[in-house]
């Protein structure tokens, strides 16, 4: 029998259709239905023809299949301000939620830094903070693993196409969901982030830079390893997150600066910012999905 | 050009764009100071924050030596008639700024973006205005686009809730014809109601000319700076667009003497360096680069050994908008590297 969880992917825009061509491959995860609002829209219609099942009623529209589909985990890629309910409806049956959202109701997950903890306690609800948080909290992450971190900084900056409507009609949560996981997963005792978004054609791919304010003179050799390691780390589920340079050291300063380009599955490969939650994300309910076929956690139960 | 009788408002910005030219390190007296004496010349608004706007404290921007709570705190009560301002970069600052500019009593604010980028600004014009503060939207770069996409941007923000529009030239680049085109399509499209106003930089020495285009175009509002205290090579010179509106009639209530004594005795002599046109700020007026990337890149020159020209070249050709100073030291390094310089 197969060992796959079986997946629902909520909202058919660019995250969802993205999360989707990913997770055609995945040998964890097995994606059966796309949710939309919107009968006619593109993103159902390409989840159609990818042989998905497709419902336009919202959430509400699959509860009814969830358990006759054996439904095991879900991927919440519209906004903030529905999730909370789609979230309550979905763990009520059994399904893990992974929110793509900024919503932000289950504790912060970046997969290289804390996502063991949250598969672990087989947590119902994880959040995938933000595309900015994803690309940088690593690195804040292998600065803080070395020493006391009083103050991290991220400056994500993006492409014009690559930011949807939902961004920037509320691009506070943005900073303020990012300076927030800096802080509780990224371990700065302070976490301030910066969002720029630039129409440059052709499309810059997305740049990222990190800046730790140690609280001790920095150990120079053991953040550098300690960077170059992290980069691998997420380098296993985003080929394209590349070190350009740093870390470099003025005073107590600690400062990298990435490059994250996508593998080009739905957006084209400037759009990383995209790739870095979808890869997230997936990894995310992948490590579930292990972790349960080891037996190491058990899912919730289902009746019947 | 005869613009006799016209009215406009002249808005101070030595003490919020003069923040790049000082690394944010004006201190409260100085603030106090010379908002006291351009309150007292006559200038009506007056900006002060960050360099960077609301919340713009940072480590890629530059920690400022006071928070801008305790800027406003200490200026707005000062104040017997001019009015002051406070910037904001949606991306940078948030809705709480708004909120803590508002009561300490800002009466207005102004909501800046990239000017292809208007529709991040929607929480927080709608925000300012719906607090009944004067709500600006202030397009940034505006330079990199066409007229038709910057009257496109500019109605986004006024539907907002934007009662005034900014088309500024945060590079410095513009030339007067362009600045007629731009604030002329602006004032013939946007609701009658609506304020236009122009932002300069002084790279190409065209900050004066420019700004005598924008209000021949009907612009209302001029942002300049006592004695020039900017970004780059300085705003417009706000003593001097003075006297060169005194000469040609138009109305700005500001008493010369007693601003060009605020230039010489005030703000001059706080200056780290000369605010004038050397290679480097003409590159960021030639280029089309924004104006407070110099001293970024003249620090870099610094550090790395690749000339601040060719940085500010580079990040031109590269197509970087305000904010992205961040690339400033990434370029440089890998310039440097390039170069084997390091």
């Amino acid at each position: 029998m197969s060992q796959k969880l079986k997946a629902i992917i909520i909202g058919p825009g660019n995250i969802g259709t993205d999360l989707l061509m990913k997770m055609k491959r995945s040998e964890w995860i097995e994606p059966v239905w796309m949710v939309g609002i919107d009968p006619e829209s593109e993103g159902l219609k390409r989840a159609r023809e990818m042989g998905i099942k497709t419902s336009a009623e919202g959430v509400d529209g699959v509860l009814p299949h969830v358990i006759k589909d054996d439904i095991r985990v879900a991927f919440d890629a519209t906004s903030a301000y529905v999730h909370a309910e789609n979230s309550r409806k979905l763990n009520e049956l059994g399904v893990i939620m992974i929110d793509l959202t900024p919503a932000a109701i289950g504790p912060f997950c970046v997969p290289p830094v804390n996502l063991k903890e949250h598969t672990e306690e087989l947590k119902l609800n994880v959040n995938m903070v933000t595309c900015g948080g994803q690309a940088t909290i690593p690195m804040v992450a292998a600065v803080s693993r070395v020493q006391e971190v009083e103050y991290g900084e991220i400056v994500a900056t993006v492409s014009s196409r690559s930011v949807g409507p939902g961004t920037r009609q509320n691009i506070d949560e943005f900073t303020r969901t990012t300076s927030g996981a800096v802080e509780k997963v990224g371990g700065a005792k302070k976490g301030k982030a910066i969002i720029i978004i630039n129409p440059a054609e052709p499309p810059l791919i997305m740049r990222d830079t990190i800046h730790c304010l140690t609280a001790e003179e920095p150990d120079q050799a053991a953040i550098t390893r300690s960077v170059h390691d992290m980069v691998a780390e997420v380098q296993k589920y985003v080929p394209g997150y590349r070190l350009v340079n740093g870390p470099i050291f003025d005073g107590n300063r600690v400062s990298v600066f990435m490059e994250v380009e996508g593998l080009g599955d739905f957006l084209p490969k400037y759009a990383g910012n995209l790739d870095i939650m979808t890869a997230a994300g997936l990894r995310t309910a992948e490590m579930f999905a292990e972790e349960a076929a080891k037996g190491a956690i058990t899912l919730p139960a289902r009746g019947e | 050009m005869n613009l006799k009788g016209k009215k406009v408002t002249l808005h101070d910005m030595c003490l919020r764009d003069g923040m790049h030219a000082k690394r944010h390190q004006i201190s409260l007296d100085e603030m106090v100071n010379i908002a006291t004496a351009m309150d007292e010349a006559g200038i009506p608004l007056i900006e002060v924050t960050h360099g960077d706007g609301l919340g713009g404290a940072s480590v890629n921007y530059g920690f400022p030596a006071h928070t801008d709570e305790e800027y406003l705190d200490a200026v707005i009560p000062k104040m017997k008639n001019a009015k002051v301002s406070a910037l904001q970069l949606p991306g940078i600052g948030t809705l709480d700024h708004l909120r803590m500019a508002k009561d300490l009593g800002v009466s207005t604010i102004r909501v800046a973006t990239h000017c292809t980028e208007a529709d991040v600004s929607e929480q927080h014009i709608g925000m300012s205005a719906k607090m009944g503060m004067d709500t600006v939207g202030f397009l940034m770069m505006a330079h990199m686009v066409s007229a038709e996409k910057v009257l496109e941007q500019a109605k986004l923000m006024e539907s907002y809730g934007a009662n005034c529009i900014y088309c500024t030239d945060s590079a410095g680049y513009m030339l007067p014809d362009e600045v007629t085109e731009k604030l002329g399509l602006l004032r013939a499209e946007l609701n009658p109601e609506t304020e236009i106003g122009f932002h300069g930089h002084h790279n190409l020495a065209m900050g004066i000319a420019n700004s005598l285009s924008a209000i021949e175009a009907g612009a209302t509002r001029i942002d300049g700076s006592v004695a020039g205290l900017g970004a780059g090579a300085g705003n417009t010179p706000l003593e001097v667009f003075v006297a060169v509106l005194n000469r040609m009639g138009v109305e700005t209530g500001v008493d010369l003497y007693k601003i060009s004594d605020v230039a010489e005795d005030l703000v001059v002599p706080l200056m780290d360096q000369p605010i004038r046109i050397d290679r480097d700020a003409l590159t960021l007026g030639y280029a089309g680069v924004y104006s407070s990337f110099l001293l970024f890149a003249k620090r870099a020159e610094a550090k790395y050994g690749v000339q601040a020209r060719d940085i500010l070249a580079e990040l031109g050709r590269r197509g970087t908008v305000g904010g992205q100073e961040d690339m400033i030291e990434d370029l440089a390094l890998t310039m440097a590297k390039e170069q084997g310089l390091i």
